[in-house]
């Protein structure tokens, strides 16, 4: 990862006001803390899809094989404790997932917020203040959603909520309310400013590897939307259906004592739940790969690495977009092979990600190099 | 700030805004209810069926599909509602280099933000009503979506073509 003195990026140095950027300015803790939680986000997804979400999935399938047997044995009590053996099985799959996709989510909207800064008509004290109310909460909903399974409704404060859900709704609170702040500064400097008045060369840029994320990341969302289309149209309904008239042929299987009829329905239902759950998980997938690649387009004129790294790095990320979704996708088919291949994919866009996150860290220290030469 | 600019930047925090009261209303009042009904249906349908019972495990199941049905719904509302809010934003801040005129960059804008209010409203819809209404209205809020999203790819490819012919 070899950079000249010489290269693009001396020029974008020296080209790059740091007034936007000045170390623990708003916009600074926004794209840190962003990204930072996009890749926590991420390396958490991978490893629960490495060792987790498999195993999860088996313990329900065996719990629910369990209850249909005890029906089909008139047993139940056993029945009601492997349902709640399912329960607990999905909380923890739920609560993982939920954590996965908030942290990531949060992260984009850090990342947005952090574009928007020059548009926010308060001053830089409110605004880092903000910034810093939006992180804490940011981390606060992720890590209470995941302490969910955990903590459970001990000491709870109320019937249904447990003290981790307390915890992360508040940090949901804090975010939302950080939100409104910053929407209620861009109000204000939308109804005084003049037309073209702010001018952002963050937005300016046009390089290749800016306009490489950029055309793919639209591109992503697009067949993400299109699938989710498909989806709707042709697999929804029909999973739902099938839902439902397989857990109806289990229990009257169980009912009747036919044990072949509640083999079979056993058998449907591990196969129903994967093809949804690929399907679900490739449209997601893609489109928020999509959403990243457009976000990190914006701030490649941040990103302190030559424009030949750059643009590697914007394909790497790019082809691991590409290769996660699709591999989900194949998964029922490739078994462990096409599951290994889309946690690579997963992998490839953590390392790109980690990759730009490092190169923005890097242009922060030249920034601040030089801003403390000058002083 | 252009236009349609302002309109996908400020709509979509608003809608993000939305987005995440509604989901913080339904972790908080209605999610583990809605779990535990869920759980207790499918539970009462197999331990019915362990009393050969088979019209009581029937009826427990059709609760549960109906639980099921609002539940997944209602959790796809704010997922939704929230991603094509951040997608507006996204679109928003790069706007200005989409290479149509200011009144089909608004056009494209306004359908982008209507589709993305309607979708997940048609979806909600549908936990009150199974009739074709709301199916029409999230079939019609997605097809805004997708035909606003195609007519920005578009743009983006008319735009750096202008971008590379001015540079040249």
């Amino acid at each position: 990862m070899a950079v000249s003195p010489s290269s693009s990026i001396g020029i974008n140095f020296r080209n790059m006001s740091n007034e936007s950027f000045a170390p623990l300015s708003a916009r600074r803790l926004l794209v840190l803390g962003g990204i930072g939680l996009i890749l926590a986000g991420m390396i958490f997804g991978d490893i629960f899809a490495v060792f987790v979400l498999h195993q999860n999935a088996a313990h329900v399938g065996a719990s629910l094989s369990a209850a249909a047997h005890a029906a089909l044995a008139g047993d139940a009590p056993t029945v009601l404790a492997s349902f709640q053996n399912v329960g607990g099985f999905l909380e923890n799959r739920g609560t993982k997932v939920d954590t996965h996709v908030h942290m990531i989510d949060f992260g984009y909207l850090a990342l947005m917020l952090a574009i928007l800064q020059p548009w926010v008509g308060f001053g830089e004290a409110l605004k880092k203040r903000l910034a810093w109310v939006f992180l804490f909460g940011a981390g606060l909903l992720p890590v209470g959603v995941f302490l969910i399974h955990y903590v459970g409704l001990l000491y709870a404060p109320l019937q249904y909520i447990g003290w981790a859900s307390v915890f992360a709704d508040f940090g949901g609170l804090l975010v939302l309310l950080a939100t409104l702040v910053f929407l209620l500064g861009l109000l204000k400097r939308s109804a005084t400013e003049q037309p073209g008045r702010v001018a952002d060369n963050l937005l300016a840029d046009r390089s290749a590897s800016a306009r490489l994320l950029l055309a793919g990341g639209v591109l992503f969302v697009l067949i993400g939307f299109l699938h989710g289309a498909y989806y709707a149209a042709v697999d929804l309904y029909r999973h739902e259906a099938l839902d439902y008239s397989i857990l109806s042929k289990m229990s009257a299987g169980a009912a009747a004592s036919n044990t072949a009829a509640v083999e079979s329905a056993l058998v449907d239902y591990g196969q129903f739940q994967g093809d949804k759950a690929v399907k679900i998980a490739a449209h997601a997938h893609i489109i928020e790969f999509g959403l990243l690649a457009m976000l990190l387009a914006f701030f490649q004129p941040y990103v302190g690495l030559s424009e030949r790294w750059k643009r590697r790095w914007a394909l790497v990320l790019l082809l691991g977009s590409v290769m996660l979704p699709v591999c989900v996708l194949l998964e029922l088919q490739g078994g462990l092979i096409a599951g290994g291949l889309a946690d690579f994919g997963g992998l490839l866009v953590i390392v790109a990600s980690f990759a730009m996150w490092m190169g923005i860290l890097r242009y922060t220290g030249a920034l601040d190099a030089s801003a403390g030469e000058a002083r | 700030m252009s236009g349609a600019r302002r309109l996908l930047i400020l709509g979509g925090i608003a809608l993000a805004l939305w987005g995440m009261s509604y989901g913080l209303w339904y972790a908080v009042f209605a999610e583990h209810q809605a779990l535990d009904g869920i759980g207790v249906s499918l539970a009462t349908g197999f331990g019915a069926a362990a009393e050969k019972n088979s019209v009581a495990s029937q009826a427990a199941l059709d609760q549960y599909r109906e639980a099921k049905y609002r539940y997944d719904r209602q959790v796809d509302v704010h997922g939704h509602w929230i991603g094509l809010a951040m997608l507006l934003i996204v679109l928003g801040i790069g706007f200005d280099r989409i290479g149509f005129s200011q009144r089909t960059k608004f056009l494209l804008a306004l359908g982008l933000l209507s589709g993305a209010v309607l979708f997940p409203f048609g979806v909600l819809l549908q936990t009150f009503s199974h009739g074709g209404f709301p199916r029409a209205v999230a079939i019609a809020g997605s097809a805004l979506v997708i035909g606003s999203l195609a007519g920005v790819v578009l743009g983006f490819a008319r735009g750096e073509t202008l971008a590379q012919s001015s540079r040249n």
